[in-house]
């Protein structure tokens, strides 16, 4: 096990290379709390979708040449479509409305869609590269990797794109109806399972965005949206079920939480602290630090 | 269902496989369909007649099978006194995880995340921890003796894990007929009114936790036996929690013999999966992911639930009512 | 005056910036079917749940036969014999009218036998007995209502706390579970009632009183508080006593 090194440079760099991570990991929740906060379900599925995103973003780079940032304009409408369809066909009609039966109907999907991704492509880990994968800009007391910086201001065009189409559009409100009050909106003459497939979708697209963020700096293979989607529950629970400004929050928290006891603990053992974070906010304060529903 | 009848006749049948059937293949199969099946027996407890539902039942599993095989492996233990504190452990491992949770308030999607969470630090820890044999896993000397619970003959493995199925039968019929299980059966169907009509919901699911863990910590134990090693994946892996919780939604929650059933089904699907498409990695849980899918969409009740509402269409309702209570 | 069996002192209860009950103070007299009513958001529901012991107080006391048993859970409470039923009724479905019952009954004895013959008798009394094998679900509304009562009446309370039993029903079934009710008070059960029929509550009761904006009002027989202008104020707006030319007493 490494020594720990408590110099102030190396302790500031993993600091900011957390928040880079982490704005990546806070998009991934983001799609997670979105679809929380509206259809009131965890979407077991969130992982596997993360790896298929994975998947697809890899072989538009292979096959279609596109750079993974470009890859993500056309993915994220391609797996808003794939997340509607999901919703609407499949999660929507086979769980007859109730809870429980959401919450295996997600699990059954995650479990088809990664061993899919298994049987199809193997268990091999594969990765990309990119010329700038590990440009880096100079900031003087230390550098930080160009395609992470990328990444972090993608993130936040992305939460402002969704903050925009919640607050200024007609389905933006009827997903807010919705989620607050679902027979109110039903009455009202909102088509609830559309907006039930259309948050879905956004979910979805978050994921697919994310994961064209990840992959400069990340591997591909079907066992890695797994442990994302973990450490974005992580990210929820803390930042609060369906609270959007809690899964950027969250996020960039946990990201440094777990770049710091990467640092301290060494990789495998950072994960622990993450599931450790994770149990113990969900029984100490299960509402979250913004305090939402629970 | 009523009496011990029908469990007497299910086991003396299945019993009396081995003397007919002698193909290693088919003991074989058989052999994992019913650890499957103990193991789905526990996860039923808590989540068919509970109603909380685990997604990481694999965290009673792996304790059961890695202390059965560290306590002979590093500290000489007896493999039935190993056995059975496996099975303990499991349970301890189940009060704690059930104490926490429990009286934190925490149900629903909740739970199954956390319970989930807990599986998977259990198998971070085996993977990196010397006592696990981390990333190597452990191994059980061969030695076909009794008294060190291995044996030659697999029809003896058979019968074993048989009497363990039986058993948890057993527990299962007897909860259905016990203040224990109808209030635990009232906490799934409504906490709120249960509490109100005297149920201390928390310790009752508190102890439908500690019996389920137990059981499905037994099925560990069995799988170090019979197979000999055991590692992070194996015992902690999605793949036991999810067979753990299939086996009784296919079958039929909240019924006796559901995971029984659904085990068969579960494995006859594996098999002929491996049959039609070749032995590809990732295949077999394709067919369980579909099936829990198609399952929940059709015949949420399992495939007791469909025979039970095929009875109920052409069953006269007064010969219904003399049958009830 | 024989010590009241529950007595609700300076009860409050805030929610953020809420305050949906404001020092409420009641008693309940053993051997007496007792009135809580009030306009829509009165705060009778968080009442009810304090009492119940689904809702923690910020402040104030209940007292239970003159034990505090402000913020005990709801099982302890049946255990001491406070029953009571829910608005939105859900039996437990999957399992007949009889297991319904049985679960209730089980407080109360501890093999199924036994329970199962207590509950048949129960589910008697509250005129299911031709639907026992049935499945709860099936029941009407009016059938649920009974076996809402049922399954409370199976713990063997001294105590029932009925939360709008009769919302729902027609003029007929009301007419028909008002004389189950009136029979229970009889047999010992001493009854506080929420409800919005006014008509059987009023008829029902011996004693009402009246909550407006988390606040008691007004209490007395049911005659006494009909005729009290603040009470018709509280449901029909400032002035809408003068407006009716309502006697007042």
């Amino acid at each position: 096990m490494r020594k720990p090194l408590f110099s102030p440079i190396i302790l500031i760099t993993a600091i900011l290379n957390g928040l880079l991570t982490g704005a990546v990991y806070a998009l991934v929740a983001l799609g997670l709390t979105l679809i929380y906060g509206v259809l009131h379900i965890i979407n077991f599925a969130h992982g596997a979708l993360l790896s298929a995103a994975l998947f697809a973003a890899f072989f538009a780079f292979h096959l279609l040449g596109l750079d993974p940032y470009l890859a993500a304009l056309l993915l994220a409408p391609i797996f808003f479509a794939f997340g509607y369809a999901l919703q609407r066909l499949v999660i929507g009609p086979a769980s007859h409305g109730d809870d429980r039966n959401m919450l295996l109907v997600t699990l059954g999907l995650s479990v088809v869609i990664e061993n899919g991704l298994l049987y199809a492509f193997r268990a091999d880990t594969r990765t990309i590269d990119l010329p700038y994968a590990f440009q880096t800009i100079d900031l003087g007391f230390t550098f930080l990797p160009i395609p992470r910086l990328i990444g972090f201001c993608v993130v936040f065009a992305v939460a402002l794109v969704l903050w925009a189409i919640m607050r200024r559009t007609d389905v933006g409100k009827a997903i807010r109806a919705v989620a607050k009050e679902k027979l109110g909106a039903q009455l009202a003459g909102i088509d609830v399972a559309h907006i039930y497939a259309i948050t879905f979708g956004l979910g979805t697209a978050c994921v697919a965005v994310a994961a064209c963020l990840l992959i400069p700096t990340f591997y591909v293979n079907p066992t890695v949206g797994e442990a994302f989607v973990l450490i974005a529950f992580t990210i929820v629970v803390l930042g609060g079920m369906g609270s959007v400004p809690g899964a950027l929050v969250g996020g960039l928290l946990i990201g440094v939480v777990e770049s710091l006891s990467g640092l301290f603990l060494g990789e495998s053992l950072g994960q622990i602290g993450i599931f450790l974070i994770f149990i113990a906010v969900l029984l100490v304060r299960p509402t979250g630090l913004f305090g939402a529903k629970a | 269902m009523r009496g011990l009848a029908p469990i007497a006749v299910v086991v003396a049948v299945l019993a009396a496989v081995p003397l007919v059937v002698q193909s290693n293949t088919t003991l074989n199969f058989l052999v994992v369909t019913l650890l499957i099946a103990l193991a789905g027996q526990g996860w039923n407890i808590l989540g068919g007649y509970g109603g909380q539902y685990s997604f990481g039942h694999a965290a009673f599993f792996g304790t059961g099978a890695y202390a059965t095989a560290i306590l002979q492996v590093r500290y000489g233990m007896n493999a039935w006194l190993a056995f059975g504190a496996g099975i303990v452990l499991g349970a301890a491992v189940g009060a704690v995880i059930g104490a926490w949770t429990f009286r934190a308030g925490i149900k629903g999607s909740y739970f199954a995340l956390v319970s989930l969470a807990f599986a998977e630090v259990l198998r971070i820890l085996a993977s990196v921890a010397p006592i696990t044999g981390a990333g190597v896993g452990t191994l059980v000397k061969l030695d076909l003796r009794v008294e060190a619970l291995q044996f030659e003959s697999r029809a003896v493995f058979y019968w074993v894990i048989l009497a363990l199925v039986a058993i948890s039968l057993l527990v299962a019929q007897r909860l259905e007929r016990t203040r224990f299980g109808t209030w635990l059966i009232a906490v799934r169907e409504n906490e709120d009114a249960a509490k109100a009509l005297g149920v201390n919901a928390t310790q009752v699911k508190l102890g439908a936790m500690v019996i389920s863990a137990a059981i499905t910590a037994a099925a560990g134990c069995f799988y170090t036996q019979y197979f000999l090693f055991v590692d992070s994946g194996i015992a902690f892996g999605t793949r036991m929690s999810i067979e753990a919780l299939l086996t009784p939604i296919i079958g039929g929650a909240g019924t006796v013999f559901g995971p029984l059933l659904g085990a068969l089904v579960v494995q006859a699907l594996g098999e002929g999966a491996k049959l039609v498409a070749g032995d590809a990695p990732g295949l077999s849980l394709i067919v369980y992911g579909c099936v829990l899918i198609l399952v929940i969409a059709f015949a949420p009740r399992g495939l007791i639930g469909l025979i039970d509402t095929a009875r109920r269409r052409v069953t006269p309702p007064a010969k219904r009512e003399a049958t009830h209570g | 005056m024989a010590e009241p069996l529950l007595s609700v002192d300076r009860v409050s209860c805030r929610f953020g910036g809420l305050l949906a009950v404001n020092a409420a103070s009641f008693t309940v007299a053993a051997g007496r079917i007792t009135g809580l009513i009030g306009p829509n958001g009165a705060g009778k529901t968080t009442l009810f749940a304090i009492i119940s012991g689904f809702q923690r107080p910020s402040s104030g006391t209940v007292r239970y036969r003159g034990e505090i048993v402000t913020g005990l859970p709801p099982y302890e409470l049946a255990r001491r014999g406070i029953a009571r039923t829910f608005q939105i009724v859900q039996p437990f479905t999957g399992l007949s009218v009889l297991e319904n019952i049985l679960v209730g009954a089980h407080l109360r004895h501890r093999t199924r036998s036994d329970a199962l013959a207590a509950a048949d008798l129960v589910g008697r009394e509250v005129g299911l007995a031709d639907l026992l094998d049935r499945p709860a679900d099936t029941l009407t509304v009016a059938g649920r209502k009974r076996l809402e009562l049922a399954r409370a009446l199976a713990t063997e309370p001294q105590l029932l706390l009925l939360d709008e039993v009769l919302a729902g029903l027609n003029p007929t079934e009301i007419h028909e579970i008002a004389p189950i009710i009136r029979r229970l008070c009889e047999r010992g059960i001493s009854i506080l009632m929420i409800e919005h029929v006014m008509q059987a509550v009023m008829s029902l009761s011996q004693h009402v009183f009246v909550l407006a904006e988390g606040c008691i009002i007004a209490e007395g027989t049911p005659a006494q508080v009909a005729a009290d202008r603040t009470v018709v104020e509280a449901y029909l707006g400032h002035g809408a006593a003068k407006k009716l030319g309502v006697a007042l007493g």
